[in-house]
C-alpha cells in the first residue's frame, strides 16, 4: 500500500515534469503565444476603445483597454489549459502513451499529473502575458502577482482537467477543431473576458453563468483593477440569483467545478483501453 | 516455475474475437517466438500479458502475478518494446531513459551506471543528448530496447522488434537480444513475422486467426513438414503432376506455375526424378524445409500476404516520418 503510494507520487511528479520540460524547451512558442492577446489588447482593445468611448465614457472611462487586460490574461490561461490537455491525443497518436499506461503507477496518478502539468504551463504562458501589464498602464505589484498566480493555477486546473476529460476519449487530432469552435471559442466569448456581463439580454446572461471560465475572470479583474487603483464598477461580482457574489464565492464555484472536472478526468483517463 | 503461463486466454473486441483460446507456457531463460501474419492477434496476446488489455476469458500469470488482477505487480517485473513507437521525440535519449527511470522507481545512482551500460550496448551513447527527433528509425528501435530494459525486467516482451529495418540493423538488433540472454539471463518472449528471425527462438508457437496452430522447437517444425521440398516447372505442369502420382506415388501440389513435392531425401530423388519423369523439366530446384513451409502446410496459405504488407508500409512510415511534428 506504502509503496503504491510512493510510486503514484513518483508518477504524478514525473509526468508533471515532462511537461514543464516540454514547455521550456519550446521558448520560441511562449514568445508566440503572445501574439494573440497582444493582437485582441492593441487592435481590437484601442479601437474599440476608441469608438465607444464618445458615447460610453460614463462606464468604460476610456479604460477599456484595462478592463480587458485581465481578460487577455485569462484567455492565455484558457486556451493553453485545453491545448495541453490535447497532448494526450498526440501522445497516443505518436505513441509515447503506451509508455506511461504500462508503467506500474495507476492512472489517477497520469491524470492528475497532467492536470498539474497543463495547469502549470498554463500559469506560465498567463504570467509571460501579465508581463505586459505596465504597457496598458497597470502596475505589476508583488502583491498583486501574490493574488493573481493562485487564481490563474485554479482556473488552469479546472480546465486542463476538463480538457483531459475530453481528450481521453478523443482517438485523433480530428476531433480538435470541434472542441476548438464548441468549447474553448464559446467559453472565451461568453467569459467576461470582453465585455462586462452586465446589463446584457436575459438569454445571453444565462449562457455567460453557465461558463466557468466567468468565475475565473472576475476575480482575476477585480484584483488587477484594485491594483492599478481604477473604480471597479465592472468588477462588482457576476451576479447570480439577484445579487453580486463575493469574490470567495465566485472562487468557491470554481473550486467545485475543479474538483469535478478532475474527477471526471480521472475516470474519464483511467476508462480508456 | 514458467515464467509465462497462459490458459485458454480469450480476447474479444466487440463480438470480434482476436485471440481465441490460446494456452502455451514460457520458460526460464528462453527465447519464446509468436510468428504469425498481420492481424493474427500477436499484439493483442502481448498487450494482455503486459496488462494494457484485460482478458475476456481465460488466464495469465507472469512472474507469478495473474494479470487481471496484479497489474502493478506485473508490470514492475516486465519490460516492453512495443510494435509502434512510443519514444518521447521532443526529449533527448538520455531524457527519453530518465523518465523511464523514474517512473520505475530506480534509484538515481543506479539508473545512471545502467544507462551508460546500456547506451553503450545500443551504440547510441555518443548521441544521448541529442533529441530523439534527430534519430533514424534503426536508431529509435535501439534505444526502446535499451529503455525496454533499464528496469532489469525479468520478461522482456518485443512486439516485431525489427519491422521494417534494413537488414544489417535487423541483424544488429538480434546480435543484442541474443546477447541479453547471455548477460542478464533474461527470458524473452517475441512476436515477428519473418521466418529466418523465427528460427532464432528455442520454441515458436504458430498463430493464425487467434488460434495457436502448433507450438514447438523450430527444428521439430520443420521435421513435421515431411522432409525436402522439391519445386519443378515442366512444359505441362498437370501431366507432371499425375505422373508424379502414379510413378512415384507422390502427391503433388501445383501453385504458382510450379509441381511442389515433398520427400525425405531430396538429395538422393533427384536424379532418379531426372532419369525417370517423362514429362520434360524445364527448372528444379530443392530446399530444406523453412518455417514457411510449416505455415503453408498448416493453414494452406503463404504467411506473408498481400493486405499485410500495406499495413506493414504504413507502420514503416509511422516509425519513419512519425518524428516530425
Ligand atoms: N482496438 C481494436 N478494436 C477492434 N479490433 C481490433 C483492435 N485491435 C486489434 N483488432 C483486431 O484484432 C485482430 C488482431 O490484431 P493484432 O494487432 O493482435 O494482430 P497482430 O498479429 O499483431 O498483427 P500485425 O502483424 O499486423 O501486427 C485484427 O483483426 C485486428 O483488426
Ligand atoms: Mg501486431
Amino acid at each position: 500500500m506504502k509503496r503504491r503510494w510512493r510510486a503514484d507520487l513518483r508518477g504524478v511528479y514525473i509526468i508533471w515534469y515532462r511537461d514543464v520540460l516540454r514547455f521550456w524547451r519550446d521558448r520560441p512558442r511562449i514568445v508566440a503565444a503572445l501574439a494573440q492577446p497582444a493582437l485582441f489588447l492593441f487592435i481590437f482593445g484601442s479601437g474599440l476603445s476608441a469608438s465607444i468611448g464618445g458615447a460610453a465614457r460614463g462606464s468604460f472611462g476610456g479604460d477599456y483597454v484595462r478592463f480587458l487586460f485581465p481578460g487577455v490574461v485569462t484567455m492565455a490561461v484558457l486556451f493553453t489549459s485545453i491545448f495541453s490537455a490535447m497532448s494526450i491525443v498526440w501522445d497516443r497518436e505518436f505513441g509515447f502513451l503506451k509508455e506511461v499506461l504500462v508503467a506500474p503507477v495507476s492512472r489517477s496518478a497520469v491524470a492528475i499529473g497532467k492536470a498539474l502539468g497543463g495547469s502549470t504551463q498554463a500559469v506560465l504562458q498567463g504570467s509571460v502575458v501579465l508581463l505586459m501589464a505596465p504597457l496598458v498602464g497597470v502596475t505589476l505589484t508583488p502583491l498583486l502577482l501574490v493574488e493573481v498566480i493562485p487564481l490563474m493555477f485554479l482556473l488552469a486546473f479546472a480546465l486542463t482537467s476538463l480538457g483531459i476529460a475530453i481528450a481521453s476519449r478523443m482517438k485523433s487530432m480530428e476531433g480538435f477543431q470541434v472542441v476548438m469552435n464548441f468549447l474553448m471559442m464559446p467559453m472565451f466569448f461568453l467569459s467576461g473576458a470582453l465585455f462586462p456581463l452586465q446589463g446584457i439580454p436575459a438569454w445571453l446572461q444565462v449562457l455567460t453563468r453557465l461558463d466557468p471560465a466567468s468565475y475565473g475572470v472576475d476575480p482575476i479583474r477585480r484584483v488587477m483593477l484594485a491594483a492599478s487603483g481604477l473604480p471597479d464598477e465592472f468588477a462588482r461580482g457576476i451576479e447570480l440569483l439577484g445579487r453580486p457574489l463575493a469574490m470567495a464565492e465566485e472562487i468557491g464555484i470554481l473550486a467545485v467545478f475543479a474538483a469535478l472536472m478532475l474527477g471526471l478526468a480521472v475516470r474519464s483517463f483511467a476508462a480508456q483501453e | 516455475m514458467n515464467v509465462i503461463q497462459v490458459d485458454r486466454l480469450v480476447k474479444r473486441y466487440g463480438s470480434f474475437t482476436a485471440v481465441d483460446g490460446v494456452s502455451f507456457d514460457v520458460r526460464p531463460g528462453e527465447v519464446f517466438g509468436f510468428l504469425g501474419p498481420n492481424g493474427a492477434g500477436k499484439t493483442t496476446t502481448i498487450s494482455v500479458l503486459c496488462t494494457l488489455l484485460r482478458p475476456t476469458e481465460g488466464r495469465a500469470i507472469v512472474n507469478g502475478f495473474d494479470v487481471a488482477h496484479q497489474s502493478d505487480e506485473v508490470r514492475r517485473s516486465i519490460g516492453l518494446i512495443f510494435q509502434d513507437p512510443s519514444l518521447d521525440i521532443q526529449l533527448t535519449a538520455q531524457e527519453n531513459l530518465d523518465f523511464h527511470a523514474f517512473i520505475y522507481d530506480l534509484p538515481a545512482r543506479e539508473s545512471r551506471a545502467r544507462q551508460e551500460e546500456l547506451l553503450r550496448m545500443v551504440e547510441l551513447w555518443e548521441r544521448r543528448n541529442d533529441r530523439v527527433r534527430t534519430f533514424s528509425g534503426g536508431m529509435k528501435r535501439r534505444l526502446e530496447i535499451a529503455r525496454g530494459l533499464l528496469h532489469r525486467p525479468r520478461v522482456l516482451f518485443l512486439d516485431e522488434p525489427t519491422l521494417g529495418l534494413d537488414p544489417q540493423t535487423r541483424r544488429h538488433i538480434w546480435q543484442y537480444i541474443l546477447g541479453l540472454r547471455e548477460k542478464e539471463g533474461i527470458t524473452l518472449f517475441l512476436t515477428t513475422h519473418y521466418m529466418d528471425e523465427a528460427e532464432y527462438c528455442d520454441r515458436i508457437a504458430i498463430i493464425d486467426h487467434g488460434k495457436i496452430v502448433a507450438l514447438d522447437t523450430p527444428a521439430r517444425l520443420k521435421a513435421g513438414v515431411g522432409g525436402d521440398i522439391i519445386t519443378l516447372r515442366t512444359t505441362d505442369n498437370e501431366r507432371a503432376a499425375a505422373e508424379l502420382q502414379a510413378r512415384f506415388g507422390l502427391e503433388a501440389a501445383r501453385q504458382d506455375g510450379m509441381v511442389r513435392l515433398e520427400v525425405p531425401r531430396g538429395d538422393e530423388f533427384i536424379p532418379r526424378l531426372v532419369q525417370d519423369l517423362t514429362s520434360q523439366i524445364v527448372a528444379i530446384n530443392m530446399s530444406r524445409p523453412t518455417l514457411d513451409d510449416v505455415f503453408l502446410k498448416l493453414t494452406g496459405r503463404a504467411i506473408r500476404e498481400e493486405e499485410g504488407s500495406a499495413k506493414d508500409t504504413m507502420r514503416l512510415g509511422a516509425r519513419m516520418w512519425g518524428g516530425r511534428r
